[in-house]
């Protein structure tokens, strides 16, 4: 037998439980959450015979400001900051290249720092101030470092794009811009398979010694 | 003319930069559901059960779709050999797609995918290239050999090499994971994709299903990088089609990284081995060429790995063999630069040992066997420029200062190495069409079915017409991405600005002659637009026109070229190697939009420092199954890798390819590079390295 995708296989031995949802939903309700989950849901859980009620208690409420907006959600404390901004939000500006922290596409500001968004879980950035390239603009009027960019060609496809660009923003108000060694080093976490990476240095030493707010 | 010399900036490029413009995963409607493709695990057998019990109880699934209950298509029946996705049991490769699981969230999808249990029977596979060397075959019949003059006449000349160069798999992996969302209104489907060849696509999907062109509908408006792998309809578009027509609902399937490696192509590996012999004072009598690519069982793909030695140099004696072996891989497909960015590394790296064996620099080596002809049709060149790009590309670089014996510089503790490389590929022309719309709005509006995989289809477009229709450059659009508009070929082999541009170019033309008809001047200058609508009391003229091929194109051979000078450094101990410098020197024709051009030739580079220095797909043969299928461990070029790259345009036009004069780029840019770095290497430690990458245990 094989299983799929690299997984751990499930442990299939009958002395074995498997450590289903609906167990760790009875543990959590003894354990914290009596008062919070309903006598019927927990039993329903037990009996194996709603599923859909049971998740609806496994969600989390999550209050976070996007772009300056407030937002109150429920998410599953599996989704990623990437999938809640791209699948509920519709916040598609932030992109997702590879889901495993290694391309850089994903990146955000989180409180002005700059994080890949597929290795943030929604809840981890509870309370927290998120940008996205969505949120870079005032307006009709591009950041400078947009505006840096499109006059240097900083891209081809533009998948990347606003990954680098949230960095570049960040890459100078970190104070990594001071050349264009430093540059090189403080932006190798955002790969891009077209190849734009002298035009991307360029207008982020532009940005840089155009001396604009970042 | 009514732009800047440089040419325009991105006419996409706000939506961009602003992350506004909606990729293929991007589009949300409602009731939209999520499918998870599930990949086999071995690389040859049959399935034998698959459990999905788990998998169906799963919160928010909504279907676990397979071979065992897929519905018959009616596009499998018949002689085609590519993967019929959900068709059998059978299993080709290790990343088959087996089924998909649908559910109403991307995280419950991707959850209920784990759940599923697939039981097999396994056959013994062959994954390795080398055990399939003994076991080839001719992908082109006669046609896989060639021969002129006298075979192996190297093994005769005075001075001679003889050696053997591997390429690895290359892996596209562009940055957007491949997606689909498919939907369907009873039997009529829209997809939204990424598809370097829309209108293919289109067919595919009509032949899949057994339904007229209006009933498929497909939408590409823009690519998040492709690179070649973007053309066919993969086995996982395929089971998105099934899913969602099964289900009822819109579907969207995307791809994950690893699944990137095994369900969308890749290039081929290689085994080259050049034989090459000269004359004492450098004339080349002879070129030995053996080539042996892979290619899957169920379908093979052949890119012809040894042409571009048939007409590179001026040679009396030239015979190749290009031959591949079957394996129980996913079949390989274009990547940029296909058959020619594998030959020219062997080629270009035999040019070097060759002119080193010579004690003769290789520039002057390539300069004193130029082909000044097409030696293998006998025919003119439309326009060859490479004299000029070795000129430019040498003064700018500094290539006198070169020194011809290796090992000898050192600077700041690492050695230093020159190198250099040709490049070619064939500036080739489809038939296109467009049709262009002027408004008494004074907007522009020119459609063709055309794709933008990053080059910046769009924005060369609007250029060529800006040049034409007298009229302000910002009220130009370029509309593309819809397999309903105006049919154009695909965006492959260097040929879009050739062949998209020809028929915006001619549809322009015939827009401002149907102007000056409309008032009784034809054959005038720039039309007076807004009065002559407004005197005929006209909301927009409109023009759509289909552009052919090139008029002699079988009088003349056409090709683009390009020659890459390259420094390194090699860390004598560490075996560390990094590119310092480059200057590419490119002999594209007229150079239509300088901006984005120079972008690409700085993307080719980048891919051949890549290919030169990372770049390689590894499998653990005894699974048959990758071992590095993600973007941490398949390394390419990170910013820190890239040095400024200074690209030269020859910027002559050609006379025969299109109107404008051009030569596509795209792919010319990374023929080469590798040899040039591996040259450079060379030139800075005295060994050779013939087997990429160049990755330090080869140099320590």
């Amino acid at each position: 037998m094989e299983n799929n995708n690299n997984l751990p296989e499930p442990d299939t031995r009958p002395d074995v439980k498997d450590p289903s949802r609906r167990d760790f939903l009875k543990k959590s309700a003894l354990i914290t959450a009596v008062a919070l989950t309903p006598a019927h849901a927990v039993k329903a859980a037990e009996k194996h015979m709603d599923e859909r009620i049971a998740e609806a208690f496994e969600k989390m409420p999550l209050s976070l400001e996007i772009n300056g907006a407030p937002h109150n959600l429920m998410v599953e404390p599996r989704s990623t900051l990437l999938d809640i901004l791209r699948e509920q939000l519709d916040l598609t500006g932030t992109k997702k290249g590879c889901d495993l922290g290694q391309c850089g596409a994903c990146t955000v500001h989180v409180d002005g720092h700059r994080v890949i968004s597929c290795l943030t879980l929604g809840i981890m950035v509870n309370g927290k101030k998120v940008t996205t390239i969505e949120g870079l603009a005032k307006g009709d009027q591009l950041h400078p470092m947009q505006e840096a960019f499109l006059k240097h060609d900083g891209f081809q496809c533009g998948y990347c794009t606003p990954g680098q660009i949230m960095s570049a923003v960040a890459c100078i108000r970190e104070g990594h811009a001071n050349s264009e060694h430093e540059i090189r080093e403080y932006m190798s976490g955002n790969i891009c398979r077209c190849g734009a990476y002298p035009n991307i240095v360029n207008a982020i030493q532009e940005v840089k010694e155009g001396g604009l707010p970042v | 003319m009514n732009t800047p010399k440089e040419g325009i900036t991105r006419v996409d490029g706000r939506l961009k930069v602003t992350g506004s413009i909606r990729y293929a995963a991007e589009y949300p409607f409602p009731g939209l559901v999520y499918g998870a493709v599930v990949s086999s695990t071995i690389a040859k057998g049959t399935i034998t059960g698959i459990d999905s019990k788990a998998t169906e109880s799963a919160p928010g699934v909504v279907a676990v779709i397979s071979h065992l209950n897929a519905p018959k298509i009616p596009g499998y029946e018949g002689g085609e050999h590519e993967i019929k996705t959900f068709n059998d049991s059978k299993i080709y490769f290790n990343g088959q797609p087996i089924a998909l699981v649908i559910a109403d969230t991307f995280e419950r999808a991707k959850f209920a995918a784990s759940l599923v249990k697939v039981q097999y029977s396994k056959e013994q596979h062959q994954t390795n290239i080398d055990a399939g060397l003994q076991n080839t075959f001719k992908p082109w019949g006669d046609g896989s050999d060639y021969l002129r003059g006298e075979a192996n006449a190297y093994q005769n000349a005075p001075v001679k090499i003889e050696a053997e160069y591997r390429t690895p798999i290359h892996v596209h992996n562009a940055m957007e994971p491949f997606a689909m969302t498919a939907k369907w209104d009873g039997d009529k489907v829209t997809v939204y994709t990424k598809s370097q060849y829309i209108k293919g696509m289109q067919r595919e999907i009509m032949g899949m299903f057994k339904l007229p062109e209006e009933h498929v509908t497909v939408n590409s408006k823009v690519i998040g990088g492709a690179f070649g792998s973007g053309s066919p309809l993969w086995p996982y578009a395929k089971a998105a089609l099934i899913g969602a027509k099964m289900i009822g609902k819109p579907l969207k399937v995307v791809i994950d990284r690893g699944q990137m490696f095994t369900m969308v192509g890749y290039r081929s590996p290689a085994i080259q081995k050049l034989g090459m012999g000269a004359t004492a004072d450098g004339k080349l009598t002879g070129i030995t060429h053996i080539a042996t690519g892979e290619t899957a069982t169920y379908q093979q793909f052949a890119e012809g790995i040894t042409s571009t030695t048939n007409i590179l140099y001026d040679c009396p004696n030239v015979n190749t063999q290009y031959r591949l072996t079957r394996l129980d891989m996913s079949v390989p497909t274009y990547t940029r630069g296909p058959g020619e960015t594998t030959v020219v590394f062997a080629l270009e790296s035999a040019v070097d040992e060759l002119a080193n064996a010579l004690n003769m620099n290789p520039l002057e080596f390539r300069k004193k066997n130029y082909s000044e002809k097409d030696p293998e049709q006998s025919l003119p060149w439309s326009s060859k420029y490479l004299k000029e790009c070795y000129e430019i590309g040498a003064t700018h670089f500094g290539w006198d200062k070169r020194n011809q014996k290796p090992g000898l510089v050192m600077k700041d503790g690492w050695l230093v190495g020159y190198g250099v490389s040709n490049g070619v590929y064939g500036a080739g022309r489809a038939p296109c069409t467009a049709k262009a719309r002027l408004s008494a709005d004074g907007i522009l509006l020119i459609q063709s079915s055309t794709s933008d995989m990053g080059p910046g289809t769009a924005t060369v477009m609007v250029k060529i017409a800006s040049d034409i229709i007298n009229i302000p450059v910002e009220n130009i659009k370029f509309e593309l991405g819809n397999s309903s508009l105006p049919a154009a070929p695909g965006e492959y082999g260097s040929m879009t600005t050739s062949s998209v541009g020809s028929a915006v170019y001619e549809v322009c033309t015939a827009l401002n002659e149907k102007f000056n008809q409309l008032d009784g001047k034809s054959g005038a200058g720039d039309p007076d637009y807004a009065r002559i609508l407004k005197e005929h009391n006209l909301p927009f003229v409109e023009v759509t026109h289909k552009s052919g091929g090139t008029p002699n194109a079988d009088k003349y051979s056409s090709h683009a070229y390009c020659v890459h000078f390259v420094e390194v450094n090699v860390h004598p101990t560490l075996g560390t190697v990094k590119v310092t410098r480059v200057v590419a020197a490119l002999d594209g024709g007229k150079i239509l939009n300088p901006i984005t051009a120079r972008s690409q030739v700085i993307g080719g580079a980048v891919w051949g420092i890549s290919m030169a220095l990372m770049e390689g797909g590894v499998l653990d043969h005894r699974y048959g199954k990758y071992v590095n299928n993600n973007l941490a461990d398949y390394h390419f070029a990170s910013n820190a890798d890239v040095p400024q790259i200074e690209v030269l345009f020859v910027d002559k036009p050609d006379p025969v390819t299109n109107a404008m004069g051009s030569k596509g780029i795209g792919e010319v840019t990374i023929v080469g590079f590798a040899a040039a770095v591996a040259n450079a290497v060379f030139n800075a430690t005295g060994k050779r390295v013939r087997d990429l990458p160049i990755t330090p245990d080869k140099l320590v």
